[in-house]
């Protein structure tokens, strides 16, 4: 192992070689580096975020009633799902700093245990945000809509549940008199996006056949919260009943496209402008990566620990290295939840 | 491998049982706060609404509550606390330069831009 002589730096030798004026290792400070260069890549991306959001001058979606919902349980939990992703990464960060610990008392199992729970907790976060996405592409079972006087509104209520399309009119892929179930509701949003439904409740299909839609059970609308203000309605707010239900039933057999939006791509969403979504992706997209990536590095790292290289070495600093971009992470993470989710 | 004319400094790093336990004790302090102050940022959030008079004060809070987090972060899980200060000042200024000048522009510019789109 390499000597090491006197801890008290003599400031003579500090730059001409053989002494770091840092006290640190090249690969430790290296890191360092890099995370300084990414801090501000991803400094860049908020920022950039927060100069659209400033200069728009509509109104920008509000986080608490975009991301509500929790698996199995539906709607109406603001930023809980995102609070527990928070919470998965930061217990993360906490196994990881527990590996680096141990590392430094040389302790083995120690190093083996809170790494691989390190592991673990990465996946959990990264299949979070899977569900995320899914759940932020495909987006409410209403959608939004725009009403007659330019207005915005999000829907609460029950999307209809469709039992089969009967084609009436042929087209290249479906022919007349039979009935499809495979895409059902699939074909129907879609033909309402692009303002296909007619008032007598037909659609048409991608391949050009006109179809009915046999409900299983009807849309039902709750509510319409209006969101944007238009000529008539105003920002905040509530209308309900029937009135609501003839104003969204109106809207979605207008024969305009894009009068009822559901989810979110690149080009539209049905949560505010464009940039929101763009944002989203890009944003927790790039962090999401990052994710990944820490998770590859910390199984690289995990599988030395298990072979011993690091033991054998005497000390784990690659632990330490890989766990200052685990945290990094963690940091990141941290500053998108404020400014993408919480301002 | 093993070269002489190089320090290594990862050796000084070891440390033993007793201030291994200090260091313990103080990531489940930081893990409870952060924990917390995340609880209360989602309470505050869904309590009070965008727009509302206490809003600004809201917004405020959470940016220093980020903050606080993000301190505890950097200075013990990733322990910069414990590096030498010039490594600490040679890491946070050059960031902070480009952080502090950019938000200047996300604002300044950022409203410019909104009066003119406004008109």
């Amino acid at each position: 192992m390499a000597g090491h002589a006197s801890l008290n730096i003599d400031t003579t030798p500090s730059w001409n070689g053989q002494v770091s004026p840092f006290k640190t290792s090249y690969g430790k400070m290296m890191m360092w580096f890099f995370l300084v260069s990414d801090a501000l890549t991803f400094s860049g991306l908020l920022i950039a975020y927060g100069f659209i959001r400033h200069a728009y001058t509509g109104q920008w979606p509000i986080g608490e009633e975009v991301f509500q919902s929790l698996p199995f349980l539906g709607h109406g939990y603001p930023l809980i799902y995102v609070a527990i992703m928070t919470f998965l990464l930061i217990i993360s960060s906490v196994t990881m700093v527990l590996a680096v610990e141990a590392g430094h008392r040389m302790d083995r199992k120690g190093v083996t245990k809170w790494m691989l729970w390190t592991i673990v907790g990465g996946f959990f976060f990264l299949g979070s945000q899977a569900w995320e996405w899914s759940h932020f592409i495909h987006g409410s079972e209403l959608g939004r809509v725009q009403l007659a006087d330019g207005s915005l509104a999000y829907v609460h209520g029950h999307g209809p549940e469709i039992k089969d399309l009967q084609i009436l009119q042929s087209g290249s892929k479906y022919k007349e008199g039979t009935h499809v179930h495979h895409h059902a509701l699939h074909y129907y949003n879609d033909a309402i996006e692009a303002g296909k439904l007619t008032a007598a409740g037909t659609i048409t299909l991608p391949d050009g056949a006109v179809a009915k839609v046999n409900y299983a059970k009807e849309a039902h609308i709750d509510e319409l919260y209006i969101r944007q203000a238009g000529g008539k309605y105003k920002l905040g707010q509530k209308i309900e009943g029937k009135e609501a239900h003839e104003l969204y039933m109106s809207a979605a057999t207008s024969g305009q496209a894009e009068r009822i939006v559901y989810g979110a791509n690149m080009q539209r969403n049905e949560y505010g402008p464009k940039q929101y979504a763009q944002f989203f992706f890009f944003i927790t997209g790039f962090h999401g990566f990052h994710v990944f990536s820490g998770v590859v590095i910390n199984i690289i790292i995990f599988l030395g620990v298990l072979r011993g290289v690091y033991h054998k070495r005497g000390h784990y600093e690659m632990v330490e290295k890989t766990g200052l971009y685990w945290h990094f992470v963690d940091l990141v993470w941290v500053f998108v939840f404020t400014f993408f989710y919480l301002v | 491998m093993d070269r002489d004319d190089v320090i290594e400094y990862s050796l000084e790093a070891h440390h033993s049982e007793e201030k291994g336990k200090k260091i313990r004790k103080k990531i489940y302090f930081v893990t409870v706060l952060l924990s917390v102050i995340t609880a209360v940022e989602v309470a505050l959030g869904a309590l009070i609404k965008q727009g509302t008079d206490l809003w600004p004060v809201v917004k405020v809070s959470f940016i220093v509550m980020t903050l606080v987090k993000a301190g505890y972060i950097v200075w013990v899980f990733m322990h910069l606390g414990d590096e030498k200060l010039e490594l600490r000042r040679l890491i946070l200024f050059p960031y902070m330069l480009f952080a502090l000048y950019l938000m200047y522009i996300l604002l300044f510019e950022g409203l410019q831009v909104h009066h003119t789109w406004m008109k």
